[in-house]
């Protein structure tokens, strides 16, 4: 049997996925043996021609990270969409805009320059996407059993995340310490606060983004006395992360007036960059900072 | 066929708000048709995320309706209503929606003309503002 043909490719994106995959084949040699890389660009497999000379579906999977701000990347998308059987999106930046995307939180009405798009877009926004893997970076645990099933043939159903469908909190050390009843007096910001590594975050009045987020990152930034920033996406059961984590907000924060409630929640002094860090390109309205259409 | 006015969605409370909007129907009050009303048992429970829902498919303007502060039917539904408010405005505000599109106010289950007054009002400002932009320009129509 002839091996499999595998393509990495990235768009706008900060290398931190290219390190998971790294740490990957460091961890798993032997699945260089038993793949073919057709590109990699952060490697030395580059060429673009071996790419188009390739026939249609003669990829087994592209791997592409990063996400989509000028034409040319759509492009490349596009192309090795036509060129694979299947098409993971790796990394939030590809699911849905990541960092980059909060560059949609700044007033931009027409495009900045030829060939450069007016906002930062998903993957699935320019090609159709078979399987999505988040995080920022994806944890390798998760590319591994994402690799390991391809190998195996045994994927899910297509459209699927391939991360745990479960909120983070359910797998986090500190939610023993939640009482039935939630309630924060004040939100503060993460460097106000000398942090309780016992105590849910969240009732320290630290924004922890873990309710309405998935899990599968081994609470790494938990575990190291930082709160969640969301980077694995909603769960399915969250859909829109910031606003179900505003929902939450709402439903914990004290104050009883607009007034006490806006003093009480001020140290959120960046609300959608903060609630939509990485979902930004998921945002389902294109309102326009700054103006209108 | 006039141009089609701009669409409203407005959550309503069962308990207070609602009633106040049924009893300018049983009065057989006329107020502005562009006003959708979503009856829910209770203000907060108007989920943030109904709120995008009703922007997404195609309202230009959302309200929340609820009891006045002190009398939600739940106790305390209109306050947790009331703190999302404040949150979402900002948030939204902050990606470029006008906060004159997301309303939230208090009508009690008698005050027809005040629902009245506040679904006319809701509109006409709708109006001065336009549609709700749908999406950018940039991938066009045709994109996936």
């Amino acid at each position: 049997m002839s091996k499999p043909k595998i393509a990495f490719h990235r768009c706008v994106s900060c290398g931190g996925c290219e390190m998971a995959l790294l740490d990957l084949f460091e961890d798993r040699p032997d699945w260089l043996e038993a793949m073919d890389i057709v590109r990699w660009p952060v490697t030395a497999v580059s060429t673009i021609d071996g790419v188009e000379e390739l026939p249609d579906r003669g990829i087994a999977v592209s791997f592409i990270n990063g996400a989509i701000r000028t034409e040319a990347q759509a492009q490349m998308a596009q192309l090795l969409r036509r060129k694979s059987d299947l098409v993971v999106a790796l990394g939030a930046c590809a699911v849905s805009g990541g960092i980059p995307a909060l560059a949609n939180l700044t007033p931009r009405e027409e495009s900045p320059a030829p060939g450069v798009y007016a906002r930062v877009h998903k993957l699935d926004d320019v090609i159709g996407v078979d399987y999505y893997l988040p995080g920022c970076a994806p944890p390798v645990p998760l590319v591994a059993g994402a690799v390991q099933a391809i190998l195996d043939g045994e994927l899910p159903e297509r459209g699927a995340v391939l991360a745990p469908n479960k909120a983070l909190c359910a797998s986090c050390p500190l939610n023993g310490s939640k009482p039935d009843d939630v309630r924060v007096e004040k939100l503060r910001r993460p460097v106000e606060v000398a942090l309780d590594p016992r105590r849910c975050f969240l009732l320290q009045g630290v924004l922890c983004m873990g309710p309405a987020t998935r899990d599968g990152c081994g609470v790494a930034c938990v575990e190291g006395n930082m709160p969640c920033t969301g980077c694995l996406g909603p769960t399915d059961n969250a859909g829109d992360q910031g606003a179900a984590m505003l929902g939450a907000l709402g439903g914990i924060v004290d104050g009883d007036t607009p007034e006490e409630f806006g003093e009480n929640t001020r140290a959120l002094v960046d609300p959608a960059g903060s609630l939509y860090r990485y979902t930004l390109s998921a945002f389902p309205l294109k309102l326009i900072p700054g103006g209108r259409d | 066929m006039s141009e089609p006015g701009p669409r409203i969605v407005a959550f309503a409370c069962n308990w207070c708000s609602y009633m106040g909007a049924d009893n300018a129907g049983g009065q057989r009050l006329e107020y502005a048709p562009e006003v959708r009303l979503v009856r829910v048992m209770c203000s907060g429970r108007v989920d943030p995320r109904l709120v995008l829902a009703a922007f997404d498919n195609g309202a230009d303007g959302v309200m929340i309706l609820g009891c006045h502060p002190g009398e939600c039917h739940y106790r305390n539904g209109n306050v947790t209503a009331m703190r999302r408010h404040v949150l979402l405005e900002r948030t939204l505000t902050q990606m470029g929606l006008e906060p004159e599109r997301l309303r939230l106010d208090w009508v009690g289950a008698s005050q027809s003309d005040r629902f009245l007054r506040l679904a006319n009002e809701m509109v006409q400002s709708i109006e001065r503002l336009g549609p709700l932009p749908r999406r950018g320009k940039d991938l066009g129509e045709g994109a996936r």
